[in-house]
């Protein structure tokens, strides 16, 4: 009796049910090379390691050899689905320390491009969560609606993601004449294609039932993991910097900021859709009424920024997108951070996936909407 | 040799009596076995690769996009290209495996796969085996494939794989009990098990008229429980590619994961045929009982014809299903069996057996 006592007192310590799987770098779910190193008691997630580091391509330290005009083109690099937002931070954190005004034509044009890259991310970002979930139509359609957008940019600016459109006191070039015909256009295809998002995804019944009610993370854990965007503003966090600290065209505009006290994975999911609809409002109020004048502030050739530190806050696709520059006066940067929201949401996966399925900590994660070279910079 | 596209029955019994003249019993019997092994193995391989051509064109219409369309007149090659890339890929196995169990794994698959090919009723005379328990003996090969998946899981040293096993394991043996249900309520409509007179049953109407109310849930059932027991979308959680890469069959490469994939495809048309014959009268053309024109009409379509069409129409609503829904969690499948689909399938089965006592039936 005694003996079997003490095999089931030692066996408390073998941990026999646990086991640990790796999930990724190469792995289907991980949005990139993001490695989960997950612990498992049968199919009920314990603990979830994110490792990251496996993109990581020391954009930062880049910075401090490169001139400013320079280090704009690194920033699209980081958020590739969000590349014109990136670009613009850098680009207003220049301008603000030089206290130039821009025109507003370029503020408008550069909202109006804003929006139409949050929309693009959120339509690529659909179709892998449709993935993920297994629903592969999804993809195709969010990828059908992307195409058209990107056909836009292409026209605008030569580029397809990565834009490089902004720069340091305005654009690099001025809209074509049938740039606003096209997004007005772009506007009255997408409100016919978006309910169909509904139909496919956010209505069906296997879908809610996967997603309602999993990965809960309170607003005190999204504050305390600092949890922005659209998935912060599941939780009932008003985050949205367009609201609280407008920039560019954003104080000319009335727009709704998205929020929802759920707290789950379908708020998640269900908020980036509204945000779409809310996109093309935005760019509706301001598409009609481009103002004239130049699409560029004359620079000087050698931008150097007086001495001191400089911070930008710009909402990305991803959440709360953050440059922080150091200067000492000459034309490098003495130091860049850049805050990026998508390694502040990677780490609340694991507070919002104790004790759930496999299967649920891939739509969790998926839900947060993770860009791997985001995250690793 | 009184070849007959409507019934071939005379055509297989005056071959019977043809190889009996030409040699001794025994070896008739013989020659005969080859003959039809062969004709399985090939209407397997033209099978396998029509659905996955099949899928691959349905799938892209689903999503908006044109499918295969470079090797051959629309694609067609494509599935043959690939299944010769396939043979000629290295078998890599990882380390550590059970290497016996590695290797039998896609064997059994594929054996339990013939095994229920055996007993599908292709048209007047052209059935491999007409048992008087057919249903009991098709619910009873189909059942072997899980040895398959879970061996395939627990062999290849791969957590990934084990989960996959485990779960398909846990999903097949549950949806068995609904299969095996649904074919049960039509059983107590015919009478019989048997194939062949499940389908001579059908002759006045199909059972899923004939039974109306009960019939039509037991169809619903069978083919969401079909489709849970190939392991298809929205229940592939076996090999559910964002979650477990690729589940069970993670480890193989080359021409054994080749087995597992014609496998699913050709369990899929399994489910598909199993399901045209019990409810949507197999062979049988549309008949209905007192129109005598009409059916003069539909009997001028061969059997074999309105087989395939029925079975194809039902790969396709599965196919359907599988391009439109998002994939289930492991609790919610098993919920969807033991709390809903089991306690109405029994429900039914009640049903039905008044409908037959009091004759409530078309």
């Amino acid at each position: 009796m005694a003996e079997i006592k003490e095999i089931f007192i030692n066996s408390d310590n073998l941990e026999t049910d646990e086991f640990k799987i790796n999930m990724g770098p190469q792995h289907p779910a991980g949005h990139g090379v993001l490695r989960l190193v997950v612990t498992l008691e049968g199919e009920i997630v314990r603990n979830v390691d994110p490792n990251i580091g496996f993109i990581h391509s020391g954009i930062e330290k880049m910075c401090e050899s490169l001139a400013y005009n320079q280090i704009v083109h690194l920033t699209d690099r980081m958020d590739y689905l969000s590349a014109h937002i990136s670009n613009e931070a850098v680009c207003l954190c220049v301008e603000n320390a030089l206290q130039i005004e821009v025109p507003d034509r370029v503020k408008y044009i550069r909202t109006i491009m804003d929006e139409l890259m949050r929309i693009s991310s959120h339509q690529l970002w659909f179709g892998a969560y449709g993935m993920d979930m297994g629903a592969s139509t999804a993809l195709f359609y969010g990828l059908r609606d992307r195409e058209k957008i990107l056909d836009i940019f292409e026209e605008t600016c030569g580029a397809r993601v990565t834009l490089n459109y902004n720069m340091p006191g305005g654009l690099m070039f001025d809209i074509k004449p049938n740039f606003q015909k096209q997004v007005k256009d772009y506007i009255k295809f997408l409100r016919k294609k978006l309910p169909e998002y509904d139909k496919l995804v956010s209505g069906n019944i296997i879908f809610t039932e996967r997603t309602k009610g999993v990965g809960i993370l309170s607003l005190e854990d999204c504050i305390a993991y600092g949890v922005t965007g659209p998935s912060g503003r599941a939780s009932n966090f008003s985050c949205d910097v367009r609201k609280h600290h407008p920039y560019s065209a954003y104080p000319f505009v009335k727009f709704e900021e998205i929020l929802d006290t759920t707290c789950d994975t379908y708020a998640r999911y269900y908020n980036r859709i509204r945000e779409m609809w809310e996109s093309l409002n935005i760019i509706e109020q301001l598409i009609d009424n481009i103002p004239e004048g130049d699409y560029a502030v004359k620079m000087k050739g050698v931008v150097k920024l007086p001495e001191g530190e400089y911070m930008q806050r710009v909402e990305t696709a991803r959440g709360d997108f953050g440059v922080f520059i150091v200067s000492d006066g000459k034309k490098n940067p003495y130091r860049v951070k850049f805050r990026s929201p998508g390694f502040s949401n990677l780490f609340a996966v694991n507070k919002m996936s104790k004790g759930i399925k496999i299967g649920d900590l891939v739509a969790t994660l998926g839900a947060l909407d993770p860009v791997m070279p985001d995250i690793d910079r | 040799m009184g070849f007959n596209i409507y019934d071939f029955s005379t055509f297989t019994h005056n071959l019977h009596v043809w190889f009996n003249q030409q040699m001794s019993p025994g070896w008739a019997t013989t020659v005969e076995w080859v003959i039809v092994g062969v004709l399985y193995l090939t209407f397997v391989a033209l099978m396998g690769l029509f659905l996955i051509y099949a899928e691959r064109k349905v799938c892209a219409a689903f999503q908006q996009r044109i499918g295969p369309n470079r090797v051959g007149p629309w694609g067609l090659i494509q599935t043959i290209a690939d299944m010769i890339k396939m043979m000629m890929k290295e078998l890599v196995a990882p380390l550590h495996i059970d290497k016996f169990l590695y290797n039998l794994a896609p064997f059994i698959i594929i054996c339990c796969m013939f095994l229920t090919l055996a007993a599908i009723p292709f048209a007047p005379g052209l059935q491999g085996l007409d048992f008087d328990i057919g249903v009991f003996y098709l619910s009873a090969v189909s059942s072997i494939s899980v040895i398959g998946i879970l061996l395939a899981g627990w062999s290849s040293n791969n957590k990934y794989s084990l989960i996959g096993g485990i779960r398909a394991g846990a999903q097949i043996i549950s949806y068995e009990l609904s299969v095996g249900m649904s074919l049960m309520t039509v059983v107590i409509l015919a009478g019989t098990m048997q194939f062949s007179g499940i389908i001579e049953g059908q002759r006045d109407l199909w059972f899923i008229f004939k039974g109306h109310i009960p019939a039509f849930i037991a169809f619903v059932i069978f083919i969401i429980a079909g489709t849970a027991e190939t392991n298809r979308g929205p229940f592939d959680l076996a090999e559910a590619e964002s979650e477990l890469t690729a589940g069970f069959h993670t480890e193989y490469s080359g021409i054994k994961f080749g087995l597992f994939y014609v496998g699913e495809f050709v369990n899929m048309f399994v489910v598909a045929a199993v399901a045209a014959t019990v409810f949507l009268g197999g062979w049988m053309p549309l008949h209905f009982g007192g129109f005598e024109s009409f059916n003069h009409v539909m009997d001028l379509i061969p059997p074999i014809v309105w087989f395939f069409l029925k079975s194809f129409g039902i790969v396709f609503i599965i196919m359907w299903l599988k391009w439109s829904f998002p994939r289930l969690r492991v609790d919610q499948i098993l919920t969807l069996e033991w709390k809903y689909l089991l306690p109405i399938n029994l429900v039914n089965i009640l049903v039905m057996t008044i409908v037959v006592l009091t004759k409530f039936h078309f």
